[in-house]
């Protein structure tokens, strides 16, 4: 007997159904006679119950079919378990497929989750309204607690939900014993994965999506605002695959070695290990960094700038040239964009007066038209004012500045002096010693602050000095 | 009615031209760019660390942006915040509402949000003066469910809802900013940037959405998924778009040349991708389908190299730390693991 089922499914208002379409023909071939799981009759507390399979066999068939190994198939299968499709019989309640001989059947298509119509609460009540008439106190109690509460919401329907139940069960009366086994067994798998019971596994998302997408009811609206859209997006310019793709690729390679999935760390990963070398070797405050840090501060800029210790050491260097006013005007442009409202308008006049206006003693070398933006937008001032000087300046670091930066003895002197810290490879018994011995680590909010006092006192000692204070102080002696 | 018609005729021969034009662009597929490469050889991750306390199902997690620390919620009402190396729970943070489905780390660790059925966004501060930690801001005015929030900042997050939009909050005063509108079904997830200058989103209109932050504008809709949208992330060098959908593919798109590049499909995967995250290069993408697996993917050869399987029930979200050293998963069964 194949159980089959070939109704469409429109089914995009409901999550997650589109990719049971596949499930569902999967099921429908294991439960083909020939080469399908095999099944047999068992014997069950008196009845015989046809076309019953155990959970090895389900287990080996998927194995066979999909190619895939046993732990896979294990969870494909409980998969299957979960979503309703076969039930177990012995241990009703845990939703899982055990691999060895306890028995599993499969679940008529009525039953199956992608079904048109959505489990209600009155066909819940229904049901445990026929179980509760069947037999007084068969009922769980997180059953019958749920019995009663629906007596007290579902109230104005309870007689229609008695009558239905009382119709259902006498239809029940007249079948024969074997095939009423058979559908109580169904229905109660049925509505163990619709309503589970606390704590237990469910597979299924009960919860509906807001909106249908397949409303096509549009607006005149609705394709004024859409035929905008995409007259912008033709206009849009558009790069060739080729350097595009080219710089995907690129991407991936120049980062590969850095990737922990991909290559190992030195001295060893923490996570494997439970030694947080690793991590004290990389702070953003250490003095002496490692070989791949300062490796990876030649990809980018970006990667150097928002490394702490990267931004130190281009400083340095930056320091040695004369040409430090580029990175402290981007640094404090991006201290207004990150930084608190209030605070904006006297930023935006410190800033001004320190690298914009002509002859100020930090002034930064860009061309006329962007100052004259600039200037123009700081009359009023908001958060994202200086973003044209900014990426001026950062466009002019990252083509002149830091590839000098590669070249020039402070890059070659850090790479000499950079650490490779030899690989450890920790035995079991040492791992489990490096948990107990663990220190708390550092918490990043530290770090933190430890690196905005150090910045606090490099704009001071940066700061030009005022030489009319000086001498008001030296005349007044 | 006739006029209606011509609209939508006139939309229609928009989108073949954009098809016609993004073919222009096409020189190359990802297929040749990658030929001479190898497949990466088969990636073994294995469980280090089990994080065990949640009740109930665990909805969503976040890596914070320092190394070891991370934020999970879960539907028995709680928001907890893991130092996952020795897993010990740093803050356990009750809800006022135990519908919850997304949570969020801001970048600096200072907040965190979490949002649900209560169509509100919360956000708890960490570091409150006397310990506690409180309710800072309660952002509510989207008129669906809250399915993903991200934090751009200490003072701006991005929330996504059932409604079809994405809202830009200032966290300071507690009002909107920007209205991001355009998907024509529930917004299911979204990504910002690695420079934080835009955002992706993924609807449950079978496309996936490019945002500038500043302007509000949409610049890039992306289609070709059969499904709804579940997960997007961001390539690690910003131009790539990685989404996962309910057809049990995963596609990647790129933003420079607006295409589709590849599709990581399996037939045996018949399962909707509920979450997904690039490893650090982005060669590999870590994905999480209904069948309560993790599937590992090699990027450009769209070949599985690995499994993690381990979790009793369906993955809801994953995630990969900021230096790329562990990846999380937390699952329906009530567990976080941390894989490496």
């Amino acid at each position: 007997m194949t159980i089959r089922s070939n109704r469409d499914h429109a089914q995009h208002y409901r999550p997650r159904m589109t990719c049971l379409k596949k499930v569902e023909a999967l099921v429908v071939e294991m439960q083909d006679s020939k080469s399908g799981v095999t099944a047999t009759e068992q014997k069950l507390n008196v009845t015989t119950i046809p076309h019953v399979m155990t959970g090895q066999d389900i287990l080996a068939w998927i194995a066979n079919k999909m190619k895939m190994d046993a732990e896979e198939a294990q969870a494909l299968g409980t998969m299957l378990v979960a979503y309703g499709y076969i039930y177990p019989l012995q241990d009703h309640k845990k939703l899982i497929l055990k691999p060895d001989g306890s028995f599993f059947r499969f679940q008529t298509p009525y039953f199956w989750p992608v079904q048109k119509w959505q489990a209600e609460d009155i066909d819940y009540a229904i049901y445990l309204a026929k179980r509760n008439m069947r037999k007084k106190g068969t009922l769980e109690v997180y059953e019958q607690a749920r019995y009663n509460e629906f007596h007290k919401w579902l109230n104005p329907k309870w007689d229609f939900i008695v009558m239905q139940a009382t119709e259902q069960y006498r239809a029940n009366k007249q079948r024969q014993k074997a095939d009423r086994v058979v559908f109580d067994c169904q229905e109660r798998a049925y509505w163990i994965v619709q309503r589970p019971p606390p704590r237990a596994h469910s597979a299924l998302d009960c919860m509906d999506r807001l909106v249908d997408p397949n409303d096509e009811t549009r607006t005149y609206d609705h394709y004024r605002r859409t035929t905008i859209y995409l007259q912008q997006a033709m206009a849009r310019s558009r790069v060739k695959s080729t350097v595009s793709l080219g710089a995907l690729v690129k991407y991936i390679n120049t980062y590969k070695n850095h990737d922990p999935f991909l290559a190992p760390c030195t001295p060893s990963n923490p996570w494997l290990s439970e030694d947080d070398t690793y991590w004290e070797l990389n702070l953003p405050t250490v003095e002496v960094p490692t070989k791949m840090r300062v490796e990876r501060w030649s990809f980018s800029l970006m990667d150097l700038f928002n490394d702490p210790r990267g931004r130190k050491d281009f400083k340095l260097f930056l320091k040695k040239e004369f040409s430090g006013e580029n990175m402290a005007f981007w640094e404090a442009a991006e201290d207004m964009v990150w930084g608190s409202a209030a605070s904006m308008a006297d930023q935006s006049q410190t800033i001004f007066k320190t690298f914009l206006i002509p002859g100020a003693p930090r002034w930064i070398n860009i061309d006329g038209r962007t100052m004259g933006l600039t200037v123009k937008g700081l009359e009023h001032p908001h958060r994202y004012v200086l973003d044209a000087a900014q990426t001026h300046v950062f466009l002019l670091m990252k083509k002149d500045t830091f590839f000098r930066y590669l070249k020039s003895p402070v890059y070659k002197d850090m790479q000499k002096r950079a650490i490779v810290p030899p690989l450890h490879n920790y035995s079991d018994a040492q791992v489990e010693q490096n948990a107990r011995n663990r220190r708390p680590g550092t918490d990043p909010i530290l770090i933190w602050q430890q690196l905005e006092t150090e910045r606090k006192a490099a704009d001071l000692a940066g700061k030009p000095v005022d030489i009319s204070t000086i001498k008001n102080k030296i005349d007044r002696k | 009615m006739g006029e209606m018609e011509q609209l939508r005729k006139e939309a229609e021969s928009l989108k073949d031209q954009i098809i016609v034009a993004r073919k222009g662009f096409a020189d190359t597929t990802l297929q040749e760019a990658v030929a001479g490469t190898a497949v990466v050889s088969r990636v073994q991750l294995k469980t280090r660390k089990t994080l065990r306390g949640h009740l109930a199902k665990i909805y969503a997690m976040h890596w914070g942006a320092g190394l070891t620390q991370c934020v999970s919620a879960s539907q028995d009402g709680k928001l907890i915040v893991w130092d996952t190396l020795s897993t010990n729970k740093v803050n356990a943070i009750p809800l006022k509402s135990s519908w919850v489905m997304t949570c969020a780390y801001a970048p600096s660790g200072n907040l965190v949000a979490c949002g649900g059925l209560d169509n509100m966004c919360s956000i708890y501060n960490l570091k409150g003066k006397d310990g506690n930690v409180k309710v800072m801001r309660e952002l509510a005015s989207h008129t669906g469910y809250l399915s993903c929030c991200r934090f751009v900042s200490d003072s701006e997050i991005i929330t996504s809802s059932g409604d079809c939009t994405c809202i830009l909050w200032d966290i300071e005063t507690g009002t909107e900013k920007t209205i991001f509108a355009g998907h024509l079904g529930d917004c299911m997830s979204l990504g910002v940037a690695p420079d934080f200058k835009s955002f992706i989103s993924g609807a449950c209109d079978y496309t996936a959405k490019h945002w500038d932050i500043r302007d509000g504008n949409c610049t890039h809709t992306l289609s070709g998924h059969e499904s709804d949208v579940n997960a997007i992330g961001f390539f690690p060098n910003g131009n790539g778009i990685l989404t996962g959908s309910d057809d049990a593919t995963c596609k990647l798109y790129d933003l420079r040349s607006d295409q589709e590049l590849i599709t990581y499909q399996d037939a045996t995967i018949m399962c909707g991708v509920t979450s997904l995250a690039p490893s650090l290069s982005g060669r590999l993408l870590l994905a999480g389908y209904d069948d309560f697996n993790v599937n590992i993917w090699d990027a450009l050869k769209a070949e599985r190299v690995g499994v993690l399987a381990g979790h009793d029930n369906r993955v809801s979200c994953i995630g990969v730390s900021s230096d790329g050293m562990a990846c999380c998963t937390g699952s329906w069964d009530s567990f976080l693991k941390i894989w490496n």
